[in-house]
């Protein structure tokens, strides 16, 4: 009595082929790659601006603390996908024209640096206040404090919030194609444009995203305990 | 500001103290810690100061070690000043540069040993003489193995600190102090924080650096036998000031005032 809903009519490109995706397969592990770099080059990015954050919020200078910090939260506040057009649409405007890549790199690496340096923030206080001390007794700069004591064991800690957000960049890419990098959904898009069908297209999208990022959670709890051994904590 | 007009910016002469504190004042807010604190550490002596929790006896350390910024008076080592620096003939607070120049003189140790976890035994012995010091690694391992040699930790100078006993711990933090070569060594209950069985390990090392050495030597302790049998003077302290001290016979054998007399039995009913 329900056949009506399952008329053709109503799923008319409801059939998945095989054949098609094995065609267009090869261009969306390209796009992979594309996918991978993005993640990589904007989560470098994030990694040493938020770190250069982090510790300028815990400067001497009240001026720098305040810019540095009220800068963290705006770009905290405001959508990362709003901050890529206006990298890549405004900045013209003021003679700074970047190709979609670098705006997409700069977008969104200033973007978790952001999310980043709060996890380095909570990494850096939750070293004891004793190796402070331990370091003025020896006589120690500022500079080689953090660099050869507060820094290495502020890490450890620091590295599962810093592992999620690694996913999360990675899932953030696709926000790139809309000024056209040729990642993964830009190149999912182009493929259903052309054959009108996007079934497939999208669903080995989902497929890839999955593969790679459900892995990642173990690898990053293996990084870190590999870390800890490393430095005898 | 504070005037400081009346202090001296050197003390000269054969027997200036190695360590001098004139009417040093410290307080946060309204309380006030040490008041007007006058205290001369001659060099090569071995002072320890005993007193009721709050007294302000660890902060006459974290002072020494500039942990704390002064409020008031002013601290010599070697006779010269270290919370403060001479400008045209005036004593002005100390700037970082001036503070990391005269602390060299002075090695601290500390209740929680605060040895760096990510680092072996001799790593941390070396972390100061390398970077600080400029020493080349070699140097400072050879100088780091022989003062592990010395506290009896050499057989253990590649483990973590997580791998070792309190005690153990502590006697690598009295290496790594004693690798920067400090005029001034200062001992902030650094048998508090150990189980009484492995106590002896470190006071037994201290008891070596008395005797074999020539250091000047600040101690705050609970360990009322080791600070007689090893300090050339014992200063009690009450409410931020030096109540009495004398020769440890003296001081614990026959002690003037009442609030030393009542410390000091109290402290022989708790053991």
């Amino acid at each position: 009595m329900f056949d009506w809903l399952f008329m053709d009519e109503w799923f008319p490109k409801f059939d998945w082929r095989w054949d098609y995706t094995w065609e267009i397969l090869p261009r969306l592990i390209e796009a992979t790659g594309n996918t991978l770099i993005a993640a990589a080059a904007g989560y470098l990015i994030a990694l040493v601006l938020g770190l250069v954050f982090a510790l300028a919020q815990r400067s001497q200078s009240r001026v720098l603390t305040f810019v540095v910090r009220e800068f963290v939260e705006f770009v905290r506040s405001t959508p990362l996908l709003l901050q890529i057009f206006f990298i890549f649409y405004v900045g013209p405007q003021f003679g700074i024209t970047l190709s979609p890549w670098v705006s997409g790199m700069i977008a969104i690496g200033l973007h978790y640096s952001c999310y980043l340096s709060e996890v380095y923030r909570g990494g850096l206080d939750s070293v004891p206040k004793g190796q402070w001390e331990a370091a003025i007794a020896l006589n120690m700069t500022t500079a080689q404090t953090y660099k050869r004591l507060i820094i290495p064991q502020a890490i450890p800690p620091a590295i599962p919030g810093l592992g999620n957000y690694l996913i999360g960049i990675f899932k953030d890419t696709p926000m790139l194609s809309v000024i056209g990098v040729a990642e993964l959904i830009h190149t999912a898009n182009a493929i259903g444009s052309e054959t009108w069908r996007y079934l497939e297209a999208y669903t080995m999208v989902g497929v890839i995203f999955l593969a790679l990022s459900l892995p990642a959670a173990g690898l990053i709890r293996a990084f870190e305990g590999f870390v800890r051994r490393r430095l005898g904590m | 500001m504070e005037d400081l007009s009346g202090f001296p910016l050197e003390i000269v002469g054969e027997n200036s103290p190695m360590v001098s504190f004139k009417k040093v004042r410290k307080s946060y807010g309204s309380l006030v810690v040490l008041d007007d604190l006058d205290l001369d550490v001659a060099a090569g002596e071995m002072v320890s100061v005993i007193g009721p929790s709050g007294s302000g006896k660890t902060t006459v350390l974290r002072m020494l070690m500039t942990l704390e910024k002064i409020n008031g008076g002013v601290i010599y080592v070697d006779g010269k000043p270290l919370t403060h620096m001479d400008k045209g003939g005036k004593l002005l607070l100390a700037n970082d540069k001036h503070l990391r120049t005269r602390r060299s003189d002075i090695g601290m140790c500390f209740q929680h040993f605060n040895l760096f976890p990510h680092m072996t035994a001799i790593q941390n012995c070396m972390e100061g003489p390398v970077q600080v010091l400029g020493l080349s690694k070699a140097e400072a391992r050879d100088r780091g193995e022989e003062l592990l040699e010395l506290v009896g930790m050499i057989d253990k100078k590649d483990q973590h600190p997580s791998r070792l006993s309190g005690g153990q711990q502590q006697r690598v933090a009295i290496a790594r102090a004693l690798a920067m070569r400090p005029k001034v060594m200062l001992f902030d209950e650094v048998t508090s924080a150990l189980d009484p069985e492995v106590i002896g390990e470190v006071t037994n090392v201290i008891r070596k650096l008395v005797s074999e050495h020539n250091l000047t030597m600040l101690m705050v302790t609970h360990q009322m036998g080791f600070a007689r049998d090893i300090s050339d003077r014992v200063c009690f302290f009450y409410g931020g000031k030096i109540e009495e001290q004398g020769p440890p016979a003296e001081l614990f054998g026959n002690p003037k005032r009442e609030r030393t007399q009542q410390f000091l039995s109290a402290v022989k009913e708790a053991v």
